[in-house]
């Protein structure tokens, strides 16, 4: 089968799989609804009890947990590529500590409003965010003209632990009450209960999938060598750039839209490379479908299982992705 | 003889037992007289039944009243300052019967404990008395603690009297969430004192079936619940009342919405299980009732 064949195959079948999730999500929920009446328009919309929680509750939560899940398992195969490291995740390079930090403040001094109408909370994290991959992407330069995927590494997981100290000495520092806060801050949570958090999120994570369409080529080289990619044509330090801050982007708007959703980062490309292999072509694509699919499906039983009480989706996350990814080491073997 | 032997070790152990259990009770507690308190509600309270001027240390959060702030800070409920609390030399210190590493180590220093027990009863209101009338016969203000006890009752009594009999709105008790949005929202469930304060105060509870002290509440469980009432305490005072309000518009067809029956009360009484419980089944009172107050 000719790759522009394969290429089509992945997209439309992982495509297909995650709308059917992304469809039939918002049908499940901790409360029967009676569907007729959700989309009878006779019914003033300020009444409709079950349109307000399709359309309030559900369906901006179901889009969030798709936003949020693609960004994430896409991310993870750059940094992966990038850093020629197939244990890499959206979180290694210190993206995640950032916005963390950042979160943890605006809860803790309990920042009440932000720029334009978005609250403190995302607002906080994705200036975070964004503050670390600033930092990390200083030091990685400094040393050298391109960038130093060693020095990329060895700052990303300083600035990780940094950050999380950082976060300890706000948590101490803070009143117990917002400490239960922040650490479920910590978990995930994707009820967003509006589409604003959505749009906002939009432009970032719009910029991000944009670059991420030109990178699948380059990444294909770039995962063997620095030396194999510049023989080949591919300008080394514009694609690692590229790769480098689209995929750090893309996390810090995910974290800040969902919080730091652990293991769709790493269980969703590695799952997609046993189904597709290896060109980044088909697995960037794959991924980000499977990555929205995984975290709807992981969210939807998030929050039903237990119903009325909720479990934090990231929970959920790690005790489906955990054993799978040990499973998937075994057998790699 | 082996009967004989084994009576013998059993006098044995019963006067053992006889000694030790006459140990504590032969140096039988006088008034303590250098208390330190972590807990904010037990800190009231002690200031409240007049053993205030011999509280000597008080936890980081205990903010009310404003003299206990003038006392030597020993730390709180996760990191409670062990060195500095026995520097203080106490003869009492009131801990959380969870801080069992703080219990460990005053036992080890010989200094009598007053355990604090966070009721999670469906009538934790009660507990709040009862826990003043125990904590005065400890410090030996056996009847201001009375006192102060009855008071309490005969207020609370005289609050649910008002409101007996009054139809009960289904309430949504919200003690956290985040500035201005309607995320992370936390509420009472059904045991715990902020359940008891409502349902003191002529409201009922919309998580009455959910068996815990809080829920997360999402914008669907919101939705699907209905509330009649919505009543947020422990707000932040750094944003304004129509800000904050704001972001229940989305939810239009919760009827506490429509209503507009939405309120803030604000002040930390209303998250502290101490003595000013009272007024805080009042004021959430008048707000569930305000025909009952006029």
């Amino acid at each position: 089968m000719s790759i522009r064949r394969r290429i089509a195959f992945t997209w439309l079948g992982f495509g297909a799989g995650a709308f059917v999730v992304c469809l039939f999500a918002p049908l499940i929920g901790s409360t029967s609804i009676d569907f007729s009446r959700v989309f009878d328009t006779s019914i003033p919309f300020a009444d409709n009890t079950d349109a307000q929680i399709f359309f309030v509750a559900r369906l901006p939560r179901v889009l969030a947990g798709a936003m949020v899940g693609a960004a994430l398992a896409a991310a993870g195969v750059v940094f992966q590529a990038l850093l020629r490291n197939p244990l890499a995740t959206p979180f290694t390079l210190g993206v995640s500590a950032g916005a963390a930090l950042g979160a943890m403040l605006a809860l803790t001094l309990n920042l009440p409003s932000g720029i334009a109408g978005f609250s403190a909370v995302p607002i906080a994290s994705f200036a975070g965010s964004l503050g670390a991959v600033a930092i990390v992407y200083g030091l990685a330069r400094a040393r050298r003209q391109g960038l130093s995927t060693n020095v990329l590494l060895l700052a990303g997981v300083t600035l990780n632990s940094f950050f999380s100290a950082l976060i300890l000495f706000v948590q101490f520092l803070a009143d117990y009450t917002q400490t239960f806060r922040t650490v479920r801050w910590l978990m995930g949570d994707l009820d967003v209960s509006s589409y604003a958090p959505l749009i906002a999120a939009v432009p970032p994570l719009a910029l991000s999938f944009a670059a991420f369409a030109v990178l699948p080529r380059s990444m294909n080289l770039l995962s063997i060598s620095d030396e194999s990619a510049a023989s080949r044509g591919v300008d080394v330090h514009r694609a690692q750039r590229l790769a480098f801050l689209s995929a750090s982007l893309a996390t810090g708007a995910a974290v800040s839209l969902g919080g730091p959703v652990g293991f769709i980062g790493i269980v969703v490309p590695h799952l997609v490379r046993l189904l597709v292999g290896a060109d980044h072509r088909l697995v960037l694509p794959a991924s980000a479908f499977g990555g929205a699919a995984f975290l709807v499906a992981c969210d939807t039983l998030s929050r039903t299982m237990l119903a009325p009480l909720e479990v934090p989706v990231g929970v959920v996350t790690a005790i489906i992705g955990g054993p799978f990814f040990l499973w998937l080491l075994i057998r790699n073997r | 003889m082996a009967a004989d032997k084994k009576s013998i070790v059993l006098v044995v152990i019963i006067a053992l037992f006889a000694l030790c259990s006459r140990a504590p009770t032969a140096q039988a507690p006088a008034a303590p007289q250098r208390i330190v308190s972590l807990i904010p509600a037990v800190t009231e309270m002690l200031f409240s039944i007049g053993a205030g001027p011999r509280v000597i240390g008080v936890g980081n959060f205990d903010r009310y009243p404003p003299e206990a702030q003038t006392r030597t800070k020993v730390g709180g409920l996760i990191d409670p300052d062990i060195e500095r609390i026995i520097s203080l030399k106490p003869d009492l210190v009131a801990v959380y019967a969870t801080q069992t590493d703080l219990r460990t180590q005053m036992e080890r220093a010989r200094i009598p404990v007053y355990l604090y027990q966070h009721s999670v009863d469906p009538d934790a209101v009660a507990d709040i008395t009862a826990t003043i009338r125990s904590l005065s016969k400890r410090v030996g203000s056996e009847r201001a603690g009375e006192e102060l006890a009855r008071h309490i009752d005969d207020d609370i009594a005289s609050t649910r009297r008002r409101v007996a009999g009054k139809p009960r709105p289904k309430t949504l008790l919200v003690f956290g969430r985040d500035a201005e949005t309607l995320r992370g929202i936390y509420a009472s469930g059904a045991v715990g004192f902020l359940h008891g304060m409502l349902d003191a105060a002529g409201g009922a509870n919309v998580f009455a079936d959910v068996n815990r002290q809080s829920i997360q509440a999402t914008t669907e469980l919101i939705l699907a619940r209905a509330p009649e009432v919505i009543v947020e305490i422990g707000i932040d005072t750094a944003s304004s009342k129509s800000r904050s309000l704001r972001a229940w518009a989305v939810l239009g067809s919760v009827p506490a919405v429509r209503t507009h029956r939405i309120y803030q009360i604000r002040g930390d009484e209303m998250m502290n299980p101490g003595p000013r419980v009272a007024r805080a089944v009042r004021r959430m009172a008048e707000a569930l009732h305000p025909e009952a107050f006029k």
